[in-house]
């Protein structure tokens, strides 16, 4: 089973040269630890950069450069500096290439719900709806089952939609799944000593167990 | 030159009234207009709708105005770092409509680009397209749905910009750029709140991010927070 550092590790093999990312709050954020030397990418940030550097040395934060999560961070060299409209601009033009974002739940046909419980949690949805329905390429990562233990790969999703159709690809602390075109999770591989049967008891919606499932490799 | 600047945020926000329409630059509290925002608490105007990203944290930025009341109506994609907002919503006294962030993005630019509707693919299928027109079209090579959104309509733009001339170019610094070029443009009346007000001439046009022709008011603000919501750093080595 993976940690959140393990889930971010195992996405960050997804990251391919060249690519421009977008990565929203919480584990996705770690992938940026995890890319390998020799892989160029560009990470966005939806409130204005391309670019997006580390978090800057102590004493040098500078009020006016904070990411979507409202930290601070630095620029690296080569970096671009642009207003709300343009960033949502490229990600609707399809120009970002990967999103990479949490979820509450994940229904078999792709819809994602990580924005609202209804008379409890009213944050808000921030920018997960726009990059949710443009992007070609979006990878969830989450948690396989909630603080209940109860699934969040489920047939339909509960909570209010953040997207439909959408999500290409999921990665738990049990397994990497995709969502085939007509609906179903198909299990790619699971985490280092997981079972296909643990992923079957901790999956509600249709999962789909082709051939041999390969372990992991992190 | 055309002048367009005024003493202070007082005479910069003299005649907002109750129950007006504001956009409020500013992404969390990077890049917010601080000197009219104490300026509308002073004032108590009330009746409020602000159309700003963010709403502030409890006792900064727009949730001062929500600590005394002023604000009716939010219109903003995501509130989360403010308690009391979460209350006043809750308890049904404050009214919130939530949107995707770059559909509010893109309201504004379409009023400064005197365009009445834009279509975006956000929020087709979620509880944000209800009510609205879901026209397909092919884009990219990818037929899809996109919901009819239509551009904001404000009585006032207020913006934060690092530097602008007297009549009213102005240019943002890093981050703090966010919302408020869009802005800017949006406002039937708009006011920008500068750090530093210079002559004509000490701009280069080059680098203008907001012609002054959208920039009804102008004035260097005085004594900057600049609160930082999340501090994050790293050791040095």
């Amino acid at each position: 089973m993976l940690d959140k550092n393990g889930i971010a590790k195992r996405i960050a093999r997804e990251v391919k040269d060249g690519m421009y990312v977008n990565l929203g709050i919480g584990i996705p954020t770690l992938v940026a630890n995890y890319i390998p030397d020799g892989i160029n990418v560009v990470l966005q940030s939806e409130n204005g950069i391309l670019g997006m550097g580390p978090f800057p040395f102590e004493g040098e934060e500078d009020a006016d450069l904070i990411n979507a999560g409202k930290q601070t961070v630095t620029l690296l060299k080569g970096s671009s500096i642009f207003d709300s409209a343009m960033s949502f601009g490229m990600i609707r033009a399809q120009k970002v290439n990967l999103t990479i974002l949490g979820a509450m739940e994940v229904s078999e046909q792709g819809d994602i719900a990580n924005w609202k419980i209804p008379g409890k949690m009213v944050k808000g949805m921030g920018g997960a709806m726009d990059l949710v329905a443009s992007a070609r390429n979006i990878i969830v990562a989450m948690q396989h089952v909630n603080k209940a233990g109860e699934s969040k790969l489920l047939p339909k999703c509960e909570l209010p939609l953040t997207g439909i159709k959408c999500v290409k690809k999921i990665v738990t602390e049990l397994a990497v799944l995709d969502i085939l075109p007509q609906g179903g999770f198909r299990l790619l591989e699971t985490a280092p000593g997981v079972s296909v049967e643990q992923v079957k008891n901790a999956t509600a919606g249709k999962l789909i167990v082709e051939g041999t499932i390969p372990e992991m490799v992190i | 030159m055309i002048n367009r600047v005024v003493k202070n945020a007082e005479e910069a926000i003299r005649d907002i009234q109750d129950n007006m329409t504001l956009m409020v630059g500013g992404f969390g509290l990077c890049g917010i207009p601080e000197n009219c925002i104490n300026a509308l608490v002073k004032k108590g105007v009330k009746g409020l709708t602000c159309i700003s990203n963010n709403a502030g944290v409890d006792d900064f930025g727009l949730g001062l105005l929500l600590q005394t009341k002023q604000i009716r109506k939010m219109i903003s994609s995501y509130v989360g770092e403010n308690a009391e907002f979460e209350r006043q919503m809750l308890s049904g006294e404050l009214e919130v409509e939530l949107i995707p962030q770059g559909t509010l993005a893109t309201r504004c630019l379409a009023a400064g680009y005197g365009m009445p509707v834009i279509y975006t693919p956000a929020g087709v299928g979620t509880e944000v397209a209800i009510g609205k027109e879901v026209r397909r079209f092919k884009y990219n090579g990818e037929e899809k749905d996109y919901l009819m959104e239509h551009a904001f309509e404000a009585d006032f733009a207020i913006v934060k910009a690092w530097k602008g001339d007297t009549a009213g170019n102005l240019i943002y610094r890093s981050t703090a750029r966010n919302f408020n070029p869009m802005m800017a443009m949006a406002g039937k009346v708009t006011i920008a709140e500068v750090e530093e007000l210079v002559e004509v001439g000490e701009l280069d046009p080059d680098q203008i991010h907001t012609p002054g022709i959208y920039v009804h008011r102008v004035f260097q603000g005085e004594k900057y927070e600049k609160r930082i919501e999340q501090r994050t750093v790293r050791k040095k080595a």
